[in-house]
């Protein structure tokens, strides 16, 4: 038997720089720690951070450049490359970046700034990326597996609080579960189909339904239980009740961190599975889709309104926006996959703001993360309460805001395809998703308080805010851009 | 005509000014001084450039003048388009009327966050005219939508003690109604293929889904009309709102849903505005009659005022589905002379309230014996809201009557009720306020208008004689365009008496 051929390297070039840059970093940090604990360490992460980021940046720029316009496979065809896994690697770069930046503060300010909090956002970060890029149920499961490791190492990153610790067991317990579920759905598909090649299993799937014979009940189930998995992954109800207890628990950073990357890589899996592999079988898994949606959109809007924590009012949050970007997905055609793209895009831009706004949340140096803690923001810190208010008012879909127009092409696409009572749902629970945002509003410029948040930002959290705010404040002037890039990113997942 | 983009101009001079005031910085009596002083500068420069729009606009012509597009989403063919008809026109005069004025209003009476407050009103001034003048769907209704932070914002930090609950309840009232409109947009959008309203005027939608269309967009209308029996965020916003809030609330936002419907139901959606007509005039019948009632037994000034709006918005409602020429021009013109009547009560409210900081109507009586000037000016606003022949509400009452009389002559006898409440509750407002004796201690010291006060009033009392006296030019306006809508809605009318209707429609064939 001859051996496989070599395989062409350059389109996973990105990937293997970042983990080579990972492995250096390691180096870097295990010999310029001279003591455990000290300013020495800090300073050890400071310089790992700065060298992180410009990893992930060099590798954003890799990404773009080592890709055409055309659909590349490598390595036996288990690797994929075209403008959808561009778009949602650039973006998942960017949002690493910035969660290692707008750590940092923080993480020295608890004591906990080591050099591995950054080299374990760039390992989860080339999970990601396998993820986005994976055309094989195993490339899959294993981008899945090495994004999650590091995560719940970083769950439990500040390992002398027990909520910390708690929130990376609750994680890894719930997450091994569903990986279970998810390769259990891998090995029936495997087993009905005979491949793990998403390339071949569209041939598979094209003959099945072109001949009208009925598609064998075992590949169905196989289907929902990796729809189950990977459900989990983007936190969709009825698979979201980790979501609020990781995202309390976790340090901050890794919150905000959680609530961007992974969940564009779980989104972009999603999509590249159900429409590329499944996309014959749309009228099969549609209605799982659309069940998964509403009932992610209705919950995510009445559970938020009790919480009293702004953590874990972001965490009901995300699992709402979840519920509208899968919409997109439920309709199945180009228009809504660009939807769920620009969605996505702006979800991670609102999202990185808002977290630098709980990151700013301190009171005599202790952070705090009670909503009520942010009375009367609006007087002590008037640039912070700016930003906040118009995350949470982009985030209700309150046009010219961006939410607003993330709203737009996903309504705009569900009313094309004539599903109105997906539009229905969706506007109406983005009334009552909307109360809760207002009321964050109201909390800041409305109530008045005695104690009042600390003054002191750190500047590139602040900075990071400055230029969320304002994309997401300005984003109605030029929205041509991003339409353009998401419109070729879809198109891609469909041409071949 | 020079190609100067007068209504961008108009529109985003507002802006211009709120973006400046932002940059102000240094001691907070000097901030909000300059930030006064600025607001006022360019409310006062954007009213001028807007007669501007008065002056080179063409009465003989219907459609849309001072036409300016710019493509914005071209994937989608959503273009910022711009252009004013005799519809819209006098609205955005009647915007940037009061935005000066409102601005005045709030000279002494606001001293908390001056800043924030006056580059709130900028932007929505900014908003106000923009939605007037929109003629994309999508760029209408994200003005329409955007309205919300700035009102929701000056409702809640400026307001009164219910502020916070009057700030929530407008928003969801409002935000509810709008979303269902939204899906209504999207799907004419999706239907004739373009987002352009000159274009979707002509477009003939398929008439089962006219009538889907119709109700979601009369849930976003209504709201903000607001029309019974979905109006009860209306009290609880005028009273909790600042003055100048009030104003605005009461003067322009109130117009968008009346404007909404001459601009979207009944050019677009003719035939189920025609089949839906009798339910239209039963909400106005209900509206004008229960809200007077209500209004007559209220306690609280602002809160009177506030039903009297729902009564008036009553007229608008029969006035614009009567279709006729009198009754729309009627509508259009009880929705300006209310713009300046209501704004010009709540300010007078607001005199009384700077000075003995109550609303309560029994707090007052009397007043006329220490303030007649004052006196002078509230009767007349009052006896305009009355509807008063040689004021401006009696022009706009007595058209839609003769519209509604043209339809049905029970029609304009319950809607001839209202005006005999009207004058009820609002002379026994100004009695139990001006007349009487004057007991109360806290008022034997109060003071009559002061300069500032009467600079305010003065153009609002010019404006009420010059639209009851002589009307001509305001009608004049509207006259083209109204007759265009007439026309349209009049062959909407015998195409759906044609026996072969049904399938005309699914040929699509126009007319």
């Amino acid at each position: 038997m001859p051996a496989a051929p070599f395989p062409n390297l350059v389109p996973a070039l990105p990937e293997l720089f970042l983990l080579v840059a990972a492995m250096t970093l390691l180096m870097v940090g295990v010999f310029r720690k001279d003591d455990e604990a000290g300013p020495a360490r800090v300073r050890a992460s400071r310089l790992v951070a700065k060298l992180s980021i410009l990893a992930l940046l060099v590798a954003a720029v890799l990404v773009v450049t080592v890709s055409g316009d055309e659909r590349v496979t490598t390595f036996s065809g288990m690797f994929v490359i075209d403008r959808f896994a561009v778009y949602f690697k650039v973006l998942i770069l960017i949002a690493s970046a910035l969660s290692i930046l707008i750590a940092q503060d923080y993480l020295e300010v608890h004591r906990v700034a080591r050099f591995e909090f950054p080299v374990l956002v760039v390992l989860a970060t080339v999970g990601m990326m396998l993820m986005v890029s994976a055309n094989d149920l195993m490339a899959l499961y294993l981008g899945l597996e090495m994004q999650s490791l590091a995560l719940y190492v970083m769950a439990s990153f500040q390992r002398d609080d027990q909520h910390s610790v708690e929130a990376g067991l609750k994680y890894f317990v719930l997450s091994a579960l569903a990986s279970g579920m998810l390769l259990y759905g891998s090995s029936l598909i495997y087993g009905f189909t005979g491949t793990t090649n998403f390339d071949v299993m569209v041939g598979v799937f094209a003959s099945a339904t072109g001949d009208g014979a009925a598609l064998s009940l075992g590949a169905l189930v196989g289907i929902v239980f990796l729809l189950a998995g990977l459900a989990f992954k983007v936190s969709a109800v009825p698979f979201h009740m980790w979501t609020p207890d990781v995202y309390e628990g976790a340090p901050t950073p890794v919150t905000a961190f959680f609530s961007i990357a992974p969940k564009l890589a779980a989104v972009a899996l999603l999509l590249r599975a159900m429409m590329e592999p499944f996309g014959d079988l749309v009228a099969q898994w549609q209605q799982v889709i659309v069940f998964i949606s509403i009932a992610s959109m209705i919950l995510g809007g009445f559970a938020a309104i009790g919480q009293t924590n702004i953590k874990r009012l972001m965490a009901y949050s995300s699992i709402g926006h979840i519920g509208y970007a899968l919409i997109g997905l439920a309709i199945g055609n180009e228009a809504g996959i660009r939807g769920v793209l620009i969605y996505m895009a702006i979800y991670v831009v609102m999202n990185i703001g808002a977290f630098t706004c709980i990151l700013s949340m301190r009171r005599r140096g202790q952070m705090v993360v009670g909503i009520d803690d942010l009375a009367g923001v609006s007087k002590s810190n008037p640039m912070l309460a700016l930003a906040l208010a118009i995350f949470m008012f982009s985030m209700a879909g309150i046009p010219p805001l961006a939410g607003f127009f993330g709203k737009l092409y996903i309504f705009l696409a569900a009313v094309e395809a004539g599903y109105f009572t997906l539009a229905i749902i969706g506007v109406l629970s983005s009334v009552v998703a909307a109360f809760y945002y207002i009321r964050i509003v109201k909390v800041m410029y409305f109530d008045e308080t005695q104690e009042i948040l600390d003054r002191r930002m750190d500047r590139p959290t602040s900075a990071v805010m400055a230029a969320a705010g304002i994309l997401i404040a300005l984003f109605f002037l030029t929205p041509g851009p991003l339409l353009a890039q998401a419109q070729a990113a879809a198109q891609s997942l469909f041409g071949g | 005509m020079n190609n100067l983009p007068i209504l961008s101009l108009v529109t985003f001079l507002p802006l211009v000014g709120a973006a400046f005031i932002a940059t102000i910085r240094g001691e907070p009596g000097v901030v909000a001084r300059n930030a006064r002083n600025v607001a006022l500068l360019t409310a006062t420069t954007t009213f001028v450039l807007s007669l501007g729009i008065w002056f080179n606009f063409d009465n003989t012509q219907a459609g849309f003048q001072f036409v300016e597009r710019a493509a914005w989403m071209p994937t989608f063919g959503i273009s910022y388009h711009m252009g004013v008809d005799g519809i819209s026109m006098l609205f955005v005069l009647l915007t940037t009327l009061l935005t000066p004025l409102c601005i005045l209003a709030s000279w002494e009476s606001i001293t908390v966050r001056v800043k924030e407050y006056m580059i709130a009103f900028l932007i929505m001034e900014t908003i106000m005219v923009g939605t007037f003048c929109a003629l994309d769907l999508i760029l209408f209704y994200i003005l329409f939508e955007s309205v919300l932070i700035p009102m929701f914002l000056i409702i809640g930090i400026w307001g009164g003690p219910r502020r916070i609950y009057s700030a929530f309840k407008f928003f969801l009232f409002t935000f509810a109604g709008s979303v269902l409109m939204f899906i209504a947009l999207l799907t004419m959008f999706m239907q004739a293929g373009t987002t352009d309203i000159p274009t979707l005027m002509q477009h003939d939608f398929p008439q089962d889904l006219q009538i889907w269309l119709w109700l979601a967009v009369l849930a976003g209308f209504a709201v903000k009309l607001p029309m019974w029996p979905v109006h009860t965020w209306l009290p609880d916003a005028h009273v909790e709102a600042p003055t100048a809030g009030s104003v605005i609330l009461a003067g322009v936002l109130l117009k968008f849903g009346g404007y909404g419907f001459l601009r979207f139901s009944l050019p677009m959606l003719p035939e189920a505005s025609i089949l839906f007509m009798p339910l239209m005039f039963g909400l106005g019948v209900i509206a004008i009659i229960y809200t007077s009632l209500v209004a007559l037994a209220q306690e609280d000034m602002k809160k009177l005022i506030a039903y009297s709006s729902v009564a008036h918005m009553g007229y608008v409602t029969i006035g614009t589905f009567t279709m006729t020429i009198q009754g729309i021009q009627g509508s259009l013109f009880q929705m300006l002379s209310h713009g300046i009547v209501s704004a010009a009560l709540f300010l007078v409210v607001g005199v009384v309230y700077d000075r003995v900081h109550s609303r309560e109507i029994s707090v007052y009586g009397g007043l006329v014996e220490r303030m007649p000037a004052y006196a002078l000016v509230f009767m007349v606003f009052m006896l305009a809201s009355v509807g008063l022949p040689g004021t401006g509400g009696f022009i706009g009452e007595f058209l839609v009557m003769l519209g509604a009389f043209k339809v049905n002559a029970w029609l304009a006898a319950f809607t001839a009720t209202g005006m005999i409440l009207g004058a009820a509750y609002m002379l026994y407002l100004y009695r139990r306020v001006i007349f009487g004796q004057l007991t109360k201690e806290t008022l034997k010291g109060v003071l009559d208008l002061r300069p500032r006060e009467a600079i305010i009033f003065a153009p609002l009392l010019f404006l009420v004689v010059w639209m009851g006296v002589y009307p001509k030019p305001f009608l004049d306006v509207m006259e083209a365009s109204v007759d265009q809508l007439v026309q349209r809605v009049e062959t909407a009318k015998a195409r759906m008496d044609e026996p072969a209707y049904a399938t005309i429609m699914t040929l699509r064939g126009k007319d």
